[in-house]
């Protein structure tokens, strides 16, 4: 075996001990910290590249994959192993992961500028330097969230695994609040924090089960995997009251539930969209390199179960590839009628994910796998794109509206009522708002058109193209429904990413603001460079081996790294059979997509008018601008519910049962301690009193002997002489005579 | 010769008379002469007793009489003393009136 495997723990190590020096020691320095940052992911990089690119060239790594304990924590029956796995499959995480953070990160450290939101009389000290007053504890947040998703991709065992993917949950929630004083952003934190908590919930159950039905109880991967487990979890059955069913269905869809969660599927989708209020690399992160990728990754992990589930026929994978499938056209739909910048892409990406979560209940390992891959690249680039344009967009507004003018005065402009949405003039990240662009930002404009292309699978030259019709291809031959329900979901993509272009960086400027943009810092810029060469190279090391010309070039180096892998951990590998229709089917929607979205929106939108699309399609634009309702569903729906379920909760507490209680308890204390005074009082008082005053009755009799009269003494000493001499002076006496 | 019964019947006669007088008369200074009288017949039994008694050389009865004698005029000197310092302060020698340590 390789000696740098060894390494691969030290992977997640220095992110979390730039997060902790950040912290305690630098966080008064904020280029200090964000240098310190980027120094621990750039450390990630290189141990994780050396692992990564060690382990694409050793051939046995794939049938002796790398699991070493590095301690055991003992429990009650069995011991539980912490330590690090290597395989083909986290191999390639390792290869994507570390890249996109440290892009992220030094993208960040020029993103990170005093927020508008603010006031620079309130802090004026970061408003001199220029930067968020927060910095460096952004900085520490994304390092640890780094720490999260290293230590995910490298761990061994579920438990680690969990712990792992629960700090990646809390980053989230912190980061997405990170400018808390805005209401939406503290509301958003929120709900992502309590959407994901009923998939965490559910994924945490489905880990217990499998704990409990294992055969040996244990959670670490190896054991999971091995035949006899697999074989006993698909042939068990387990009663549900209403029917039986096997083991590893239950478990499939628990794990199913965390995924959910996680990646943002339908329905608990809602928070992906909202937490857009992060700052923008933070959405890069979320949603390309980390948290969203972590829920996919979950299923690549547990896939041995999910492809037992498979050949079982059992439901629970229908269910996952229904609701990949779901999802990822409900999500494309809705797409098409946002004007937020980041918006657009944050559908964009749940509706990606849906493909991925759809090629896995089909089977497709590798190609989920690969467009995991493939679209963290290109939708980092997106993000970070769209980042660098609300920039320019600021930057435009601030020049177009002069210097030194109050920010909280800009904010406070009257909204523009449309029958497409209303529309906020000021508002940097709305596209009505631009326009243009490509000639004042060329360099995010080109890169982000590279990321939009690669997005919408543009046939050939980009990555994307090639991981969406891999996905398309097993979907052709394993269920028609799935493939024509992500068919469908491409050609909306295209033409939402063509519509999102066209709106952004083509034709003219509609407001001030886009005529005066200027393009952002080399910090931000570079990493956009760097990140598009994979989101267009990165296609290549997955081209099917039976693709005309480009297919013997290529020759699938993925599929040959990942196949022998699978067979070690029992996976059925798929080899469809190189058929022409899914990939004209996906060269047509990726084509006409982008052609009808060129035709649509390529002579741009003139300001002031409405949506073309929205004329054209009325009532049922609106419902996908709306994003079908859901968020008010669920408000009227499990908000409300469990808002009449808390105050119902709050009354047994505080009005009908608990508090009466705790106070009726609280008057019988009271009642019986008055009881208990008063028996004092009357009885222990009382006799005590008696015997006092009985000795002050005592006294005064006695206080008559004590009258002060020399004589009344004498007479008394006299007689009580006299009472001697006859008590004891005269028998005495007698005695003697 | 006069019996020794006499004597003894003389003391205790003057000592009961100085007893009634101590116990019963108000006025201090006759309470102190009431003492005298008690402390004289004291007196007369000591002497009576050393004369009818087996060791007339040895004189302890009549040493005794004259201490006593001695400590008597003492006593009187200083009771004298205090109740005329109380007639001072009080402007009385009655002793029912004197009751400065009444309880």
């Amino acid at each position: 075996m390789n000696p740098i495997f060894d390494l691969t723990w030290l992977v997640p190590l220095p992110p979390a001990v730039a997060c902790a020096l950040i912290i305690l020691v630098t966080n008064r320095n904020k280029s200090l910290s964000s240098a310190i940052a980027i120094a621990g992911v750039v450390v990630s990089l290189i141990i994780g590249w050396a692992v990564a690119f060690s382990a694409f060239v050793d051939h046995d790594l794939a049938h002796h994959p790398v699991n070493t304990t590095l301690f055991s924590i003992p429990t009650g029956l069995t011991d539980i192993d912490v330590g690090y796995a290597l395989d083909p499959a986290n191999a390639l995480m390792l290869f994507m992961v570390p890249f996109l953070l440290v892009m992220i990160f030094i993208y960040a450290r020029g993103y990170m500028t005093f927020p508008h939101h603010l006031k620079a009389v309130d802090f004026p000290e970061a408003h001199a330097e220029g930067k968020d007053p927060r910095y460096s504890r952004f900085m520490a947040y994304i390092s640890l969230f780094a720490v999260g998703m290293l230590g995910l991709v490298t761990s061994n065992n579920l438990i680690t695994f969990f712990v792992f993917w629960e700090i990646m949950g809390l980053c989230s929630y912190l980061l997405i609040g990170f400018w808390f004083e805005k209401e939406s952003a503290k509301k958003a934190a929120f709900k992502a924090f309590v959407t994901t908590r009923i998939g965490d919930a559910l994924l945490f159950i489905g880990m217990m089960v499998l704990y409990i039905v294992s055969e040996p109880s244990s959670l670490s991967f190896a054991d999971l995997f091995s035949e006899d487990n697999l074989y006993e979890l698909g042939r068990t059955y387990a009663n549900l009251g209403f029917r039986e069913v096997t083991w590893v269905s239950i478990i499939t869809f628990l794990i199913l539930c965390g995924t959910i969660g996680k990646s943002a599927q339908f329905p608990l989708h809602v928070w992906l969209p909202d937490a857009m209020e992060g700052p923008t690399p933070v959405s890069a992160m979320i949603h390309a390199a980390t948290m969203v990728s972590a829920g996919v990754f979950l299923l690549i992990r547990m896939y041995p179960l999910f492809d037992r589930a498979l050949h079982l026929t059992s439901t629970s994978m229908y269910l996952v590839a229904g609701v990949g499938a779901f999802t990822a056209l409900f999500a494309a739909t809705i797409a098409m009628a946002q004007w937020d910048v980041k918006r657009v892409l944050a559908y964009s990406t749940i509706s990606q994910l849906g493909y991925m979560v759809a090629a896995l209940g089909i089977g497709a390992y590798v190609a989920a796998l690969f467009h995991l891959l493939t679209h963290a690249f290109f939708k980092a680039l997106l993000f970070l794109g769209s980042g660098s344009v609300i920039h320019g967009m600021e930057h435009g507004h601030e020049h177009a509206h002069g210097h030194g003018h109050d920010d909280a005065d800009d904010h406070a402009s009257e909204l523009i009522q449309r029958p497409d949405g209303s529309l906020d003039p000021n508002d940097p990240q709305d596209m009505r708002n631009m326009g243009g662009l490509l000639r004042k930002m060329p360099v995010t404009g080109w890169t982000f058109i590279i990321g939009g292309l690669a997005l919408s699978g543009f046939p050939i030259i980009t990555a994307g193209f090639w991981s969406k019709d891999e996905i398309l291809a097993v979907a052709f031959e394993e269920n028609s429904l799935v493939f024509l329900a992500l068919a469908i979901a491409a050609f909306c993509t295209a033409f939402y990413t063509m519509r999102q272009m066209a709106l952004t960086f083509f034709n003219r400027g509609r407001t001030e603001a886009a005529d005066h943009a200027s393009e952002s810092t080399r910090s931000m810029t570079v990493p956009l460079i760097l990140i598009s060469f994979f989101a267009i190279t990165l296609g290549w090391i997955g081209i099917p081996a039976a693709f005309p010309v480009l297919g013997p070039i290529g020759n699938n180096w993925l599929g040959h790294f990942l196949e022998p892998f699978m067979e070690v951990i029992y996976i059925h590998v798929l080899h469809p059979e190189f058929n022409f229709v899914p990939l004209l089917v996906s060269v047509a929607v990726a084509l006409g997509g982008l052609g009808l979205g060129w035709l649509v929106y390529g002579k741009g939108l003139p300001p002031g008018e409405t949506d073309p699309m929205y004329r054209a399609m009325g009532p049922i634009w609106q419902i996908f601008h709306r994003k079908y309702f859901i968020d008010e569903l669920y408000d009227a729906t499990v908000v409300r519910l469990s808002n009449f379920v808390s105050s119902f909760c709050a009354s047994i507490d505080a009005r009908w049962i608990i508090d009466p209680l705790v106070n009726l308890v609280g008057k019988a204390g009271v009642w019986l301690s008055a009881l208990a005074a008063a028996a004092d009082h009357l009885l222990v008082d009382g006799l005590v009193n008696l015997t006092a005053n009985f000795m002050r009755w005592c006294g005064g009799v006695l206080t008559h002997l004590q009258d002060g009269k020399v004589q009344a003494y004498l007479v008394i000493a006299m007689m009580v002489l006299g009472i001697w001499v006859v008590l004891v002076g005269m028998p005495i006496v007698l005695t003697l005579v | 010769m006069v019996p020794l019964q006499a004597y003894l019947t003389l003391a205790a006669f003057i000592f009961s008379c100085g007893l009634y007088g101590a116990l019963a008369r108000r006025n201090a200074i006759a309470m102190l002469m009431a003492v005298e009288l008690m402390l004289n017949a004291v007196n007369i039994n000591l002497v009576a007793f050393w004369r009818y008694g087996p060791n007339r050389e040895d004189l302890a009865g009549q040493t005794f009489a004259i201490f006593v004698i001695a400590v008597a005029a003492a006593e009187v000197a200083v009771g004298l003393a205090l109740v005329i310092a109380i007639y001072r302060s009080r402007k009385t020698v009655y002793l029912d009136e004197i009751d400065l340590l009444q309880g």
